[in-house]
């Protein structure tokens, strides 16, 4: 990177950072609207005079959100969802991912092509047998008809990525262990799942963005029971397409982006040399 | 990979892989790939509200379901305007995301920091989010869009392409962050002898890009490829939420939203599942594709 970077002359340098920060500009202002209109006293954005500014901050759109129906329920109900998903899907895709790498037998190569064949299926066809799944299942208007499905359909990517982080743990490693005497199940968890974590972050950031953005499954299986509903459902209420309450909209918008936003922040470094270390392979 | 040779192995061993497999399978077999089973079940019924209740017998269609979806013109068109759309998309995602991936290695770390953060930022908004704080953004009467462009009260949404063109800002907006990442993350990993060498041959930019980085970043782009298409050929919430199901009689639809509306606004079950299977084949045949192209670079599984 150092090599590419000394190749670039000083004023094309500063070209490329000029463009750099412009663009970081572009790709933020839509988050700053949102998080501005969230913020917006009522009237002034009805005003039609929208200044990239507001000379009022209210909290009126956050106490509308928060008042009209039990969006906290929704967090939460979104929240456990995406938790559940990543835990999960997380352990399960780790013990696969062993296997596929660390274990040399029969139909791995069958395997290992069938995950990446999953990864094709399109979630959105299968919204139509699923639904009569869970309701033969009992499963409609519960928690768990969204957990479910989206711990299913984070699998298959998961594993491919965490196929990456798994194979870089030496194999002397593995077999100074059982030198030392320690088990199979000992070498898994004590040792192996430790040094696989970091690859277990980054791969946790897709499956909490499918089950966090969980907007059909929440539309199609959460039909009479509205405890059960999650976010995407509470900002529909204020968003009807003939009148929208943009305030009301915002600020529910800028409540379920934080979490993913703290998230992302947080596993920001993982994520890139994650994304590093599972395409280089 | 020499795997288990030479260790000790425990009674055990053969079966060990196996029950470390089982919860993904079993997941996946019950998930994943019985409703895929189920799907195809249903397109070949008559499939309606009657039959969902239990009102009336299901009967077998064959393929009548099939015969109905490709007669009718409308999923002709509907079928022609996701494959351009989401091709559009993927194009546009993919020059953005290369592009800034590469002005990335080109700057000090203040720049990178905050064309990395903005871009995790819209990355991490949700797609319902980001579809109504665009739609805020373009919106006729309040959005600032209109009024920086000078256009008055014109309506994004009301014409057909202007509304495809504003779900695809949005689509590439939250997608070109992970083919930007994806990318600089490869191009970090290319040794920095290989570019001072090309330099010192004299090579320009683009040349090192063409014939030094593209190559070695082959694998990745790869990747980026096909899960652009996969992700921007399902695109649903997007298109639902902007152009409200699928925009003014029906003039934004994709196949996605289309087997949707058919199966549960139509309560047409049976089409709906139809649909549903034209998209899983096509998908299956982009994922024969990635396949071959993995084998052909010799990629070991």
């Amino acid at each position: 990177m150092n090599a590419v970077r000394n190749l670039v002359a000083r004023p094309w340098r500063l070209v490329a950072e000029a463009a750099a920060l412009l663009t970081a500009a572009v790709v933020a202002f839509p988050l700053y609207w949102m998080v501005l209109g969230a913020f917006r006293p009522a009237g002034e954005i009805e005003s039609g005079a929208p200044r990239p500014w507001t000379l009022a901050p209210s909290l009126d759109s956050f106490r509308r959100v928060f008042g009209q129906q039990e969006f906290g329920r929704y967090a939460l109900n979104s929240l456990l969802v995406a938790g559940a998903v990543v835990i999960a899907s997380g352990l399960i895709a780790f013990l696969a991912a062993t296997a596929v790498t660390r274990f040399r037998f029969r139909f791995r190569t069958t395997l290992l092509i069938m995950f990446l064949v999953a990864q094709m299926v399109p979630v959105e066809a299968l919204t139509i047998p699923l639904f009569f799944l869970m309701r033969d299942a009992g499963q409609l208007n519960t928690l768990g008809s969204l957990i479910l499905p989206h711990i299913a359909f984070s699998l298959p990517f998961a594993i491919w990525m965490l196929r990456g982080f798994v194979k870089a743990v030496p194999e002397a490693l593995e077999e100074a262990a059982y030198l030392d005497g320690a088990s199979r199940t000992r070498f898994l968890w004590q040792i192996l799942f430790p040094l696989v974590l970091p690859g277990l972050v980054a791969t946790s950031v897709f499956s909490f963005i499918s089950a966090w953005n969980d907007f059909l499954f929440a539309k199609s299986f959460i039909i009479s029971d509205t405890s059960q509903s999650t976010l995407p459902m509470a900002l529909l209420v204020f968003f009807r397409p003939d009148d929208p309450d943009w305030g009301g909209v915002m600020a529910g918008s800028t409540l379920m982006t934080i979490p993913v936003l703290v998230f992302f922040v947080l596993v920001q470094r993982r994520l890139v040399s994650g994304l590093g270390g599972a395409v280089k392979d | 990979m020499r795997a288990v040779s030479g260790r000790p192995r425990p009674r055990t061993a053969r079966l060990t892989p196996w029950l470390y497999l089982a919860p993904a399978l079993v997941v996946l077999a019950a998930l994943l790939a019985y409703p895929v089973y189920q799907l195809g079940l249903i397109s070949l019924f008559e499939y309606t509200q009657a039959q969902v209740s239990g009102g009336e017998p299901t009967v077998f269609r064959g393929f009548g379901n099939y015969a109905d979806v490709f007669g009718d013109d409308r999923f002709w068109q509907v079928l022609l305007s996701t494959v351009v759309f989401a091709a559009l998309c993927v194009l546009c995602t993919l020059a953005v995301g290369c592009a800034l991936a590469v002005l990335l290695t080109r700057v000090r770390a203040l720049p990178r920091l905050a064309l990395m953060l903005a871009a995790l930022g819209a990355w991490a908004t949700p797609a319902v989010t980001g579809s109504t704080v665009w739609l805020f953004l373009f919106d006729p009467d309040f959005g600032p869009v209109n009024r920086i462009l000078g256009l008055g009260d014109h309506s994004w949404t009301y014409g057909r392409y202007s509304a495809f063109f504003l779900v695809l800002l949005e689509v590439v907006w939250c997608s070109f962050p992970f083919v930007m990442i994806t990318v600089y993350a490869g191009i970090r990993a290319v040794p920095a002898e290989v570019l001072e060498a090309a330099a010192l041959d004299g090579a320009s930019p683009w040349r090192i890009w063409r014939s030094v980085l593209a190559p070695l970043l082959r694998p990745i782009l790869t990747v980026v490829t096909i899960q652009s298409v996969i992700w921007d050929f399902k695109v649903f919430t997007q298109i639902y939420v902007m152009t409200g199901g699928g925009g003014i009689a029906g003039q934004n639809l994709v196949l996605n939203v289309y087997a949707y509306q058919q199966a549960f606004a139509s309560s047409q079950y049976g089409l709906g599942s139809a649909i549903g299977v034209v998209m899983l084949v096509l998908l299956l045949a982009v994922t024969l594709v990635y396949l071959r192209l993995l084998r052909r670079q010799g990629e070991e599984l």
